[in-house]
């Protein structure tokens, strides 16, 4: 295929994964709008008011990047596990597969399909933000890096989940059992401060601190790890998701047999 | 020889000096992981232009070969070549010449007709308002502009197939290969999908067939290759084949009753009702030879049927003898 051809295989990926999770709105886009809201109104403003200050910021201003994290993660990952899941599942991936797209378009459609996912509600959740509390950017440059790194990473957890689910019932258990916990120990909700040294170590392995972090920077200019060590540790997981997806894809891996 | 780019261009293109097959598989193999040989170093050759039937028992490779074609099962061994791009250096490439109807649905139940061959076009690279203007025209041929808005789930059995044969003529390809396109089809269905297969045959695209319904086969198809317990046990044209026939059996319907004891020298008969004779032709002789007979004995045939069809007598005499 010509890199036009190529170009337009990609487009067609990555408008049918747009098209599909704007023609479902409420299952895609609303819940997250809704959730986070919860979120602020309860931990932002009810319990938020009594913590008081955290790492130099009111409570609120402290959980509002971790908030839009959170939700950029969900996102980006459970459209891509749920889309390309789908597709496996009513075997209408066999279109791409017989098809002569290359395998590195086929994934990036997928994932810039996530990707737009979690920009989206992310641009969604900033507004609903907006009506709690002031977001100040402290730098737009690492905002946007973390943001799109971070999709990449989560959109391409989402493939390999979904290349190896057998069931639904399999793409909404690493979700619920590994990611959600993941995230809860991230640091969104807390600083890394707070942990006695043990846990602040363990914590060190879950990638969500660096996002949470690198991204809490971006808004806030301020972080519990270097901000050199989360973008680097945010690109290392990118890579190597991205790579395994790649190799899951061009062997066939529960694709082909 | 020309042929029209996806841009619409009239290419011209130089005659080649010896014909290059559509499909040219040597010595492939196939283990799957629980260990089942599903094929056993088959070979096979489809000239360009053909209309090939592949026909075999549930479990013989058919559909193994066909996937490992199009790509979805990965072959153990041997070589395969599509208009002679071997599919280990340029499978893109030699996708671009296959379009494939597989045998189960596998489309978006939820994506409207119309976006499922706008898209396909798009996996294959073609610009969108091409794919529009090749989308209308199937859709049309096939029967189903009408339905182009709704839901593929609402189609029908036969609709979908259609669909199906829709979506893989939508990047033209020179090499069709159709996995029992007609299962569940219904007589009148099945016999205009058999008049638009002839009709794009005919246009020059290869086709290559498997089917359940061996009349389908024998109608259709000009060349076939018959494959059991993954072997290819017969591969020749289909007039060859059966003319390999040793014994055909017809039914005669006759005007005037027939006498108890009717017998025709040289043939075995048997008398089925008053009006209604069995007669067994044995290869070397002629059916003339029966009816100049009951002719002097002042019996008219009113209609003559084979008992069975004939591909189907000689399928079965493979089969079983490769059992």
């Amino acid at each position: 295929m010509s890199l036009n051809e190529q170009f337009i295989a990609f487009m067609t990926i990555l408008r049918k994964e747009i098209k599909r999770y704007l023609r479902i709105w409420t299952q895609t886009l609303l819940p997250s709008a809704i959730t986070m809201s919860l979120y602020f109104v309860i931990f932002g403003s009810l319990i938020g008011s009594r913590i008081g200050e955290m790492g130099g910021f009111t409570y609120m201003e402290f959980v509002v990047p971790g908030l839009i994290m959170m939700a950029i993660v969900t996102n980006s990952y459970s459209n891509v596990v749920s889309s390309f899941f789908g597709a496996k599942f009513n075997h209408s991936v066999e279109e791409l597969l017989v098809s002569p797209t290359p395998n590195y378009v086929i994934l990036l459609g997928f994932v810039l399909g996530g990707v737009t996912r979690g920009l989206f509600v992310a641009v969604v959740v900033t507004l609903v933000s907006l009506l709690f509390t002031r977001l100040q950017i402290h730098s737009y440059f690492v905002v946007l890096v973390v943001v799109l790194m971070t999709s990449v990473l989560f959109a391409c957890a989402g493939f390999i989940n979904a290349v190896f689910a057998n069931s639904f019932d399999d793409i909404s258990i690493v979700p619920t059992f590994i990611l959600t916990p993941l995230i809860y120990l991230g640091g969104v909700f807390y600083s890394m401060d707070l942990l006695p040294p043990f846990w602040a170590a363990v914590s060190k392995l879950n990638p969500l601190v660096y996002v949470v972090n690198a991204f809490r920077y971006g808004v806030l200019g301020v972080s519990d790890v270097s901000l050199g060590f989360a973008l680097s540790m945010i690109a290392f997981f990118a890579v190597a998701a991205f790579s395994f997806c790649m190799y899951l894809l061009n062997s066939g891996t529960r694709l082909r047999q | 020889m020309h042929d029209y780019g996806y841009n619409g261009a009239l290419v011209f293109q130089v005659m080649p000096t010896r014909m290059i097959p559509a499909l040219s598989i040597k010595n492939l193999s196939k283990v799957y992981d629980n260990g089942f040989e599903a094929l056993k170093g088959i070979d096979l050759s489809v000239q360009q232009g053909d209309f090939f039937a592949l026909l075999g028992p549930n479990g013989a490779g058919k559909s193994t070969t066909i996937g490992i074609i199009c790509s979805l099962v990965s072959k153990s061994g041997g070589t395969v070549s599509v208009f002679d791009v071997d599919i280990d250096v340029d499978f893109p490439g030699a996708k671009k010449h296959i379009g494939i109807v597989p045998q189960e649905f596998n489309f978006n139940q939820f994506e409207k007709v119309e976006d499922i061959l706008v898209h396909q076009g798009g996996f294959y690279g073609m610009p969108a308002p091409l794919a529009r203007e090749r989308t209308e025209k199937y859709l049309r041929e096939l029967g189903l502009w009408d339905k182009r808005n709704v839901p593929s789930r609402t189609l029908s059995g036969g609709m979908k197939r259609r669909l199906m044969i829709a979506r893989a003529l939508i990047h033209e390809p020179k090499l069709l290969i159709l996995d029992e396109p007609t299962a569940g089809v219904d007589i009148e269905m099945r016999r205009s999908m058999w008049d638009f297969l002839k009709k794009i045959n005919e246009a020059g695209t290869t086709i290559i067939l498997t089917t359940h319904y061996l009349e389908e086969a024998e109608a259709l198809c000009r060349n076939i290759a018959i494959i059991d317990k993954g072997k290819i046990v017969k591969n020749s044209s289909m007039r060859d084949l059966l003319k390999q026939l040793h014994r055909e059996v017809f039914i005669l319907d006759c005007v005037e009753e027939l006498p108890e004891d009717l017998s025709i020298e040289g043939f075995t008969t048997h008398r089925i009702d008053n009006h209604c004779l069995e007669v067994a032709v044995e290869k070397g002789q002629e059916i003339n030879q029966v009816f100049q007979q009951l002719d002097a004995q002042n019996i008219r045939i009113s209609s003559m049927r084979n008992r069975a069809n004939r591909l189907e007598e000689m399928f079965v005499s493979l089969v079983e003898g490769a059992a």
